[in-house]
């Protein structure tokens, strides 16, 4: 893997003549978690695809530039609330979807090896139908992985699944993930507060910047000023409502 | 199992009202010959029904897999040519309106007597709802699929060959099943058109010899074929092109929102 880079976002951005946010200034430290928290509709998820290089249907006027001087395109992976398996395809294929759409030879070796450490092996040549909804997310975990990309974007990733599922996916994802750049959007203050380095929240075209616990993520479940972050995270989103 | 029973009550039921008829109005047998009579048609003209039925099955298997090769293709090519979209898409629409039974005649001058206009006429059927169907569903292919791909890096060829393509295999299921049931159409007006052999033919030639119960025969093997054809299809769908679907979402059931 390269370098994982610090990313700023600066710009302003206009959808169907409303402008979803202006003069907004995101930085993501290096090898860092930022967290990115904020009502649905206020462009948290455009700010993701932005970043991802992917259509908005909207115009953006600004930058997007990383630490290294280097450009982010083929850098940066991004994983969804919907896990985005190819149901026809296997576990071990899906995981190694990249390679197969780039036409490149799948490493099947390290498929295996991450399958076994998240403990599928047993499904390796399953299709996903045949999987729950937390066993297909951490198979996209690892089809993230694989990509072997710098940055990483996360869009709720974890929001569909139950409670349980959701504090393990967290903690594999923040093994996972280590020494990269991510960018996590969510709406649970919990989440953000137990995985993020720096939160942002995002409210009507302001980004403000809340304090996050000051030991390192990821943060034990009854960790204290991880409990208090996220008290604190849910009162503020609660008064922009 | 239930369903199977089902439809041999039914069938039982429509045989025993038909008998009834025949019996209660009297109606002489070469205007509706019962079904007893029917299967005794049957019984006697075994081989050359049969003989007459693998004409016609090879006719429509033959047009149904031509034609859900050329639906296929058309499609393909619509889906990724804007080219074809702008000049192929409206021919493809004004050939519906043609009837195909208005040009079979013109078929059977050009191409004779032989099967060739009948098979013809079978792919001009199914043609249409396999490429309209599949072009939908290539269409139709998830956002969350094209985001991932792109981001991947994929090329376009690949990005049609391994997402899009796949992606709308339940889309092509719909309209094979759809076109398994079109198919026989097809066959039959080409042998009815002009021909000396299959189903179609035999029908036409009982009825000119005022053999109703052998034409009533004939439609009934003609039923049958049907019938399995669309099964078979049916099974073929399920075991082979949608495997991987969940078991409870039928075509298009593939969106990962929904689960």
């Amino acid at each position: 893997m390269m370098q994982a880079p610090t990313i700023l976002l600066r710009g302003t951005y206009e959808m169907l003549g409303r402008q979803l946010f202006e003069h907004l200034s995101l930085q993501m430290n290096a090898g860092e978690w930022t967290c990115l928290l904020g009502p649905s509709g206020v462009g948290k998820s455009t700010i993701l695809r932005l970043l991802a290089g992917l259509e908005t249907g909207g115009t953006f006027a600004g930058d997007i530039t990383a630490s290294d001087g280097l450009s982010l395109a083929n850098r940066v992976t991004f994983m969804a609330q919907e896990d985005l398996l190819l149901p026809w395809l296997s576990v071990a294929k899906n995981v190694c979807l990249g390679a197969h759409l780039r036409g490149e030879k799948p490493d099947f070796e390290k498929a295996r090896k991450l399958i076994r450490h998240v403990g599928l092996e047993k499904q390796i040549d399953q299709t996903p139908d045949t999987l729950s909804g937390g066993e297909r997310q951490r198979v996209a975990l690892l089809r993230t992985i694989m990509e072997d990309r710098p940055v990483i974007l996360l869009d709720e990733p974890f929001s569909a699944l139950d409670a349980g599922t959701r504090a393990a996916m967290q903690e594999l994802a923040a093994d996972l993930f280590v020494g990269r750049t991510v960018l996590l959007v969510t709406h649970d203050p919990a989440e953000a507060a137990r995985l993020s380095d720096r939160i942002f929240i995002l409210d009507q075209s302001r980004l403000v910047e809340t304090a996050a616990p000051d030991n390192a993520p990821i943060r034990a479940l009854d960790d204290p000023s991880a409990l208090h972050c996220q008290a604190q995270l849910l009162t503020i989103l609660r008064q922009s409502v | 199992m239930t369903r199977v029973r089902t439809a041999f009550v039914v069938a039982a039921i429509v045989i025993a009202l038909w008998q009834a008829l025949v019996w209660l109005t009297g109606v002489p047998h070469f205007i509706l010959p019962s079904p007893l009579r029917v299967a005794s048609a049957m019984r006697d003209n075994i081989e050359l029904l049969g003989e007459h039925a693998i004409v016609t099955l090879m006719e429509i298997i033959a047009g149904l897999v031509l034609g859900t090769l050329l639906g296929v293709a058309t499609a393909i090519h619509l889906c990724i040519s804007k080219t074809a979209r702008v000049f192929l898409l409206p021919v493809l629409v004004f050939s519906q309106a043609i009837p195909v039974f208005a040009i079979a005649p013109v078929l059977t001058l050009w191409l004779g007597y032989g099967v060739g206009p009948k098979i013809l006429m079978t792919v001009l059927i199914v043609y249409f709802p396999i490429a309209s169907a599949y072009y939908d569903g290539l269409q139709a292919t998830p956002r969350g699929y094209l985001d991932l791909a792109r981001s991947m890096g994929a090329s376009k060829t690949r990005l049609m060959l391994r997402v899009r393509v796949p992606a709308a295999v339940p889309s092509l299921a719909t309209g094979l099943r759809l076109a398994a049931v079109y198919a026989p159409i097809g066959a039959i007006i080409g042998e009815w058109v002009g021909a000396s052999q299959g189903l179609g033919y035999l029908m036409l030639l009982a009825n000119g010899r005022a053999k109703i119960d052998l034409m009533f025969a004939a439609l009934a093997v003609l039923a049958v074929m049907t019938v399995a054809l669309r099964k078979l299809v049916d099974w073929f769908c399920e075991k082979a092109l949608t495997r991987w679907l969940p078991a409870s979402a039928g075509a298009g059931g593939n969106d990962p929102a929904v689960r």
